[in-house]
C-alpha cells in the first residue's frame, strides 16, 4: 500500500535536496553551458564557427574553478545516495574535462570537418553533454544512476561517432556502435536486476552491507557479475566485448575516435572500480565457498585475453587509426591489471596509467589529425618518408608511441612501472600477469616501430606536390604535450601524488 | 663531475638542435668539442681516482662514500605510498674500479666515433643528435648505481641504436634495426621485473627504506624483508632472478645462443656506429652481470659458475668457427666480437680475481681493438664498396700504412704477446686454470685461440698478400713514375689511410701496444675492486650470513 507521506517528510526531502544541490554545482554549471552553446548556434549560424569553439573551451576550462572549490567539501553520498563526491570522483572531474577540452582543440586542428559537415552546429554541445555524462559515470553510487548516466554517455557517443553523416564508415561506425551498445547494456540491466532480486538495494554500499549479512547464492552472483561485466566491459573496449572498437574507432572523425578512447574507457574505468570495490568486494562470496570463479578471476581472464589479443592483432593493421583501436584493447587490458590487485597501490597505479595514457594516447591522435590534414588519409603507406617532411611531428609521435609502449623515459613507462610494481607488491602471486603483460608490451614494440619505421626509414614513394609544413598553434601545442609526456617520465611525483590523493573512494581504502 | 660527463654529449645534442640543418661542419664541431670534453673529463677523472678504494658495496657504516669515489647522491623521486612505505628513487652516481676502465673506454670510443661519422652525408644534423643521446645513455649506464637510473639510461640506449642502423644503415636495415630493438628490449623488459621484485626485498641500512640502490643490493645482509619475493630463502625466485637478469644481460654481450642480432647489426650498421655497438655496448652486458648480476645474487652465481663458463667456452670456439666461414670481412669481425666476448663471460666464471681482472681487462682492451678492427673494415668499404675478403689482394704493397695498421690490429686481437689482447686472454686463461670448476672448461677454449689465428692469419693472406685478383675492387695501372698503382672505381680521396682515419687509429694503435707492455695503468684500477667482488661472491662470505 502506497501511503502519501505527510508534509514533514516532504519537508526534509526538499531540505535534503537543497543541501545536495550545493555539492552539485560543477554539473549545473556544464549543463548551463550545454545549453548556452544550442543558443550560440542557433544565433551565430556558420560554417566554421570559431565563436562555438571558443566558447566550449573557455566554458570547460572554467568548469575546472567549481571542481576545485570542491576540494573543501566533505566527502560523501548526496542525493539520498544516489551520487558521490569523493576525491575519486573528483579525480575523475579534472579527467573528463581536461578530455573534453582536448578534443575540442583536437577538433579544431582536423580539416576533415571543414570538409565533411556544412555546420558544426551541435557537435560541442554533444561533447559537453558527454562530459557530463561521465562526471556522473563517475560519481555514481546506485544501480539506477549508474545506468542513467551510461545511457547518456552511449547515446552522445553514437550520435558523435557518427557525426560525418554522408560519410558511409561514419554512419556505419554508429550503427555498430549503437546495437553493440544496446546489447550490452540490456545484459548490463539484466545483471542489475539480478542484484536487486538477491539484494532488494539498489545501493552500492547497501548492496555490499547485504551481501555481507546474508550472503548469496554463488551461481546466481557469478552470472550477475558477468552480465554486469558485459556492459563495463563494452566500455572500456576490454576482449571479448571489444568487437565494435576497431570500426567505430576507424570510422569515427578521429577526435572522437581519440576522446572515446582515452575518456569513455576511464569512464567505463571509473564505474568498474566503484561498482566492484563497493558493491561486491570480495567477489561477493566468502573464500571457502567460492567456485573458483569471481571477478577478480573474470577480470583477470578479461585483461590476459585483450593484451594478448590487442597486442597481437595490431600487428597486421594497416591504417593507424585502427592499429590505435587494437593498441586500446591493449591497453584496457594493462589498466585491468591495476584493478585486479584491489590495493590502495594498485588504484594509484591505474590512475597514474589513466592519466599517462591521456596524455600519450591524444598526443597520439593529435599528430595522426595533423598528418591526415596534408596526405588525405590514415594509411601505414602514406607515412612514408613523413618524418624528413615534417620532422618534429614524426618526433613528437615517436615519443608518444615509445610511451604506448612503455620505455623510459615517458610518463607510459612510469605507468607500467606502478602497474608492475602494484602486482609484485603482492609477493609472486600475480606474477604470471606480469609476465603476460611484459611479454605483449614487447610485441607491441613492433607495430607502434612501424609507424617510425615508415615515416623515417623508408622513402616516400609519390611525388611531393603539397607543402608539409603545419601551422604554428598545432606545432606548439604538439611539443606542450610532447613535453609533458617526457617530462612525467622523468618526474612523476606529481602524477603519483595526484593519483595517491583520488584514490580514496567513500572513505573507504582497500588493504 | 660526473654528471658533466654523462650529460655533455645531450647539451651538445640541444646545441646541434639549434643550429640549422645545412650548416653540417658546425654540427660535426659542435659534437666533436663535445666529445672531446668528455675524453678530458674522463681523464680528469682517471687521475683523481685512488685505487685504493674497492666500491663494489657500501663502505663503513652503509654508506657508498668511503668506498666509491666521484659520488652525487640526490633524492629524485620520492613518495609516500600508503601500506608500502615509499617510493624512493635516487640520482646516484659514482665510479669504482670496474667502472672508472668503462667510463674512459666509452669517451675514447664516443671520441673516435666522431670523427668516424665525418663521412656521414644523411641528414647529419639529425644523425648526430641521435648519436649524442647514444653517447650520453651509455655513459650513464657505467655510473648509476641506482637500479632505477640504470634501467632508465640502459632503455634510452635502444632508440637512438635503432634509428642510427635504421636509416643509416646498409640496404638490409629495416631489419636488422627491429631485429635488434626487439631483442635488446625483450632482454630487458624482464630486467624491470627483477628490478621491482629487488626493490620490495631490500632496505637501506641507513634511512631503513625501501631502495634501488645497486650498493645496498651488494649487501647480502640488506636483503632482510621476510616473505619477501627475493628474501635469502626464497631460492627458486632467487634462481630465476638470477637467470632472467642474466638471459637479459646475455643478450647484449651477445653470448650464444642469443648472439644473432649481432652480425646482422653490423652488417648494416654504419661504421661508426658498428665501432660503438662492438666497442661500449657489448661492454654493457657483462658490466651488467659484474655490476648487477653476480653481487646481487652471489649464492646462485656460484652455482652456476660452470654453466656460465661452458657458455663462454661455446661462444669462443662457435664464434670462431662462424668468422671463419665468413666472405665479408665485417661479419667476420663481428663473430670475432662474438668469440672475445666468451674470454670475458670464462674469466667472470674462474670466480677467482685472476679471472675477473681478466675478464675486466679483455673487456678494455676488446673495446680499443675492436673499434679499432671496424675502423679498418669502413677504410676499406669506403674505398671499394665491397666487404668481400675475396675481392681483395696484394694490397700490402699498395697500401703500406693500412696494411701495417691492420696487421697490428689483427696481431692484438688474436692475442699476439706483446699487445694487449695478450695480456687479458692470458689472465682469464690463468683465472679458469686455477679453478677447479672451470679447469676441464679453459682447456677445451684453448682451441679457440687456434681457430682465432686462424681466421685471423688466413683474412690477413687473402687481403693483403700476393697478388690482385681477377674480379678485385680496384684497377691496377702503371704510374708515369713506372710503379704498379692501384686505383678504386669512384674514390677521390687519398689511396692510403688520410689524416683523419689516421687521427682515429693512431692513438688505438697505441694503446694497444703501450697497454701490451706496460698494463698497470688499468690493471691497478681494477684490483682492489675485483678483490672485493671476490670477497663478495666467496662462499665462506655468505655462509656468515
Amino acid at each position: 500500500m502506497f501511503e502519501l507521506p505527510s508534509g514533514a517528510e516532504i519537508q526534509g526531502i526538499i531540505a535534503s535536496l537543497k543541501a545536495s544541490v550545493g555539492f552539485f554545482i560543477p554539473e549545473i554549471y556544464l549543463s548551463v553551458l550545454f545549453m548556452l552553446l544550442i543558443v550560440i548556434d542557433l544565433v551565430a549560424k556558420g560554417r566554421k564557427n570559431n565563436l562555438l569553439s571558443i566558447t566550449t573551451l573557455l566554458g570547460l576550462a572554467g568548469s575546472t574553478i567549481f571542481i576545485y572549490q570542491q576540494h573543501s567539501l566533505p566527502a560523501g553520498e548526496l542525493f539520498f545516495g544516489m551520487y558521490v563526491l569523493d576525491e575519486f570522483a573528483l579525480f575523475f572531474k579534472y579527467f573528463f574535462v581536461l578530455s573534453g577540452i582536448l578534443a575540442v582543440i583536437v577538433t579544431m586542428a582536423d580539416e576533415q570537418f571543414d570538409r565533411e559537415v556544412k555546420s558544426i552546429g551541435e557537435y560541442y554541445a554533444l561533447i559537453v553533454a558527454m562530459v557530463i555524462g561521465m562526471i556522473m559515470m563517475a560519481s555514481s553510487a546506485d544501480l539506477l544512476m549508474i545506468f542513467l548516466s551510461m545511457e547518456l554517455v552511449s547515446f552522445t557517443g553514437y550520435l558523435l561517432a557518427g557525426y560525418f553523416k554522408r560519410n558511409s564508415r561514419s554512419s556505419e561506425a554508429a550503427l555498430k556502435y549503437l546495437v553493440y551498445g544496446a546489447v550490452s547494456s540490456g545484459l548490463m540491466v539484466y545483471g542489475f536486476s539480478l542484484i536487486y532480486g538477491i539484494t532488494a538495494q539498489t545501493n552500492l554500499i547497501k548492496i555490499s552491507l547485504e551481501l555481507a549479512a546474508h550472503g548469496s547464492d554463488s551461481l546466481v552472483m557469478i552470472l550477475a557479475t558477468l552480465v554486469v561485466l558485459a556492459g563495463f566491459g563494452y566500455k572500456i573496449g576490454a576482449v571479448p566485448f571489444h568487437f565494435w572498437s576497431p570500426d567505430v574507432y576507424e570510422g569515427a572523425p578521429t577526435p572522437i575516435t581519440a576522446y572515446l578512447s582515452v575518456a569513455s574507457k576511464a569512464a567505463g574505468f571509473a564505474l568498474l572500480m566503484r561498482f566492484f570495490y563497493i558493491a561486491i568486494p570480495h567477489g561477493g562470496l566468502p573464500p571457502e565457498d567460492k567456485l573458483g570463479l569471481d571477478w577478480v578471476s573474470l577480470l583477470m581472464l578479461l585483461s590476459v585475453a585483450s593484451m594478448i589479443y590487442g597486442n597481437v592483432v595490431a600487428l597486421w593493421q594497416k591504417n593507424v587509426k585502427r592499429l590505435l583501436a587494437y593498441s586500446s584493447i591493449a591497453h584496457a587490458g594493462y589498466i585491468l591489471l591495476g584493478i585486479i590487485v584491489m590495493s590502495d597501490l594498485g588504484t594509484q597505479a591505474t590512475l597514474l596509467y589513466l592519466l599517462s595514457y591521456f596524455l600519450m594516447n591524444f598526443g597520439a591522435f593529435y599528430v595522426v589529425i595533423l598528418i591526415a590534414n596534408k596526405t588525405g588519409n590514415e594509411n601505414l603507406e602514406d607515412y612514408r618518408g613523413l618524418g624528413i617532411k615534417m620532422p618534429l611531428a614524426g618526433a613528437a609521435l615517436t615519443v608518444f608511441l615509445i610511451s604506448l609502449v612503455g620505455l623510459p623515459p615517458t610518463v607510459g613507462f612510469i605507468g607500467k612501472l606502478y602497474i608492475f610494481s602494484a602486482l609484485l607488491a603482492k609477493g609472486s602471486l600475480y606474477l604470471g600477469l606480469a609476465l603476460v603483460g611484459i611479454m605483449t608490451s614487447v610485441i607491441s614494440l613492433y607495430y607502434y616501430m612501424l609507424i617510425p619505421l615508415n615515416m623515417f626509414l623508408r622513402e616516400s614513394k609519390k611525388p611531393d606536390e603539397k607543402s608539409m609544413k603545419l601551422d604554428l598553434a598545432p606545432q606548439i601545442f604538439m611539443t606542450v604535450l610532447m613535453i609533458l609526456t617526457l617530462v612525467f617520465g622523468i618526474y612523476f611525483a606529481p602524477l603519483s601524488d595526484f593519483a595517491k590523493y583520488s584514490s580514496a573512494m567513500f572513505g573507504i581504502t582497500l588493504h | 663531475m660526473l654528471s658533466l660527463i654523462v650529460f655533455l654529449p645531450i647539451i651538445a645534442g640541444l646545441v646541434i638542435l639549434a643550429v640549422p640543418s645545412s650548416q653540417k661542419q658546425i654540427i660535426r664541431i659542435v659534437s666533436l668539442l663535445a666529445a672531446l670534453a668528455q675524453g678530458v673529463l674522463a681523464v680528469l677523472i682517471w687521475r683523481g681516482y685512488d685505487p685504493a678504494l674497492p666500491g663494489i658495496t657500501a663502505g663503513p657504516g652503509g654508506s657508498p662514500l668511503g668506498s666509491f669515489q666521484f659520488v652525487e647522491k640526490v633524492p629524485w623521486i620520492s613518495l609516500h605510498l600508503g601500506g608500502f612505505g615509499s617510493l624512493n628513487i635516487e640520482y646516484f652516481l659514482g665510479v669504482d674500479g670496474i667502472s672508472i676502465t668503462m667510463v674512459i673506454l666509452t669517451a675514447l670510443v664516443s671520441a673516435i666515433g666522431v670523427l668516424s661519422s665525418w663521412t656521414i652525408q644523411k641528414q647529419v644534423k639529425g644523425y648526430f643528435i641521435l648519436y649524442n643521446l647514444l653517447a650520453s645513455a651509455m655513459m650513464g649506464c657505467f655510473v648509476a648505481l641506482d637500479f632505477f637510473l640504470f634501467y632508465v639510461f640502459w632503455e634510452i640506449m635502444l632508440l637512438p641504436m635503432y634509428f642510427l642502423i635504421g636509416i643509416w644503415g646498409g640496404p638490409n636495415r629495416e631489419y636488422a634495426a627491429i631485429k635488434f630493438f626487439l631483442y635488446t628490449l625483450f632482454g630487458s623488459v624482464f630486467m624491470l621485473l627483477v628490478m621491482i621484485g629487488l626493490y620490495f626485498s631490500v632496505t637501506d641500512p641507513v634511512t631503513g627504506q625501501h631502495t634501488f640502490s645497486l650498493v645496498a643490493m651488494a649487501t647480502q645482509t640488506n636483503f632482510n624483508i621476510p616473505g619477501a619475493i627475493f628474501a635469502p630463502e626464497n631460492h627458486l625466485w632467487r634462481q630465476i632472478a638470477f637467470i632472467v637478469l642474466f638471459v637479459g644481460f646475455a643478450i647484449k654481450v651477445p653470448m650464444f645462443p642469443f648472439h644473432t642480432w649481432l652480425p646482422d647489426a653490423h652488417v648494416e650498421a654504419p661504421t661508426p656506429i658498428s665501432v660503438i655497438l662492438a666497442g661500449v655496448l657489448l661492454k654493457l652486458g657483462t658490466y651488467g652481470m659484474i655490476r648487477i648480476n653476480f653481487p646481487l645474487f652471489p649464492e646462485v652465481f656460484h652455482a652456476s659458475m660452470y654453466v656460465i663458463g661452458i657458455f663462454g667456452a661455446i661462444n669462443i670456439i662457435y664464434g670462431a668457427f662462424c668468422a671463419l666461414a665468413q666472405q665479408d670481412l665485417k661479419k667476420m669481425v663481428a663473430y670475432s666480437s662474438i668469440s672475445h666476448m666468451g674470454y670475458v663471460l670464462l674469466g667472470l666464471s674462474a670466480g677467482n680475481s685472476e679471472g675477473m681482472v681478466g675478464a675486466l681487462y679483455q673487456m678494455f682492451n676488446h673495446g680499443t681493438i675492436t673499434a679499432m678492427l671496424f675502423l679498418l673494415v669502413g677504410v676499406i668499404y669506403d674505398r671499394a664498396h665491397t666487404r668481400q675478403i675475396d675481392k681483395f689482394g696484394g694490397l700490402a704493397s699498395y697500401m703500406p700504412v693500412y696494411a701495417a695498421v691492420v696487421t697490428v690490429a689483427w696481431f692484438a686481437s688474436l692475442g699476439l704477446p706483446g699487445l694487449s689482447g695478450f695480456i687479458s686472454e692470458a689472465l682469464v686463461f690463468v683465472g679458469a686454470f686455477s679453478s677447479e670448476t672451470t679447469r676441464p672448461i679453459a682447456m677445451v677454449s684453448v682451441l679457440g685461440i687456434v681457430f682465432g689465428v686462424a681466421y685471423l692469419l688466413w683474412s690477413l693472406q687473402r687481403m693483403f698478400l700476393g697478388k690482385r685478383k681477377a674480379d678485385a675492387a680496384y684497377d691496377l695501372e702503371i704510374g708515369t713514375d713506372g710503379h704498379e698503382h692501384i686505383h678504386f672505381h669512384d674514390w677521390k680521396g687519398k689511396l692510403d689511410l688520410d689524416g683523419r682515419e689516421l687521427a682515429m687509429l693512431v692513438p688505438l694503435v697505441l694503446i694497444t701496444i703501450f697497454l701490451g707492455i706496460y698494463p698497470m695503468p688499468v690493471l691497478g684500477m681494477l684490483t682492489s675492486s675485483i678483490n672485493k667482488l671476490v670477497q663478495v661472491l666467496s662462499p665462506v662470505v655468505m655462509s656468515q650470513m
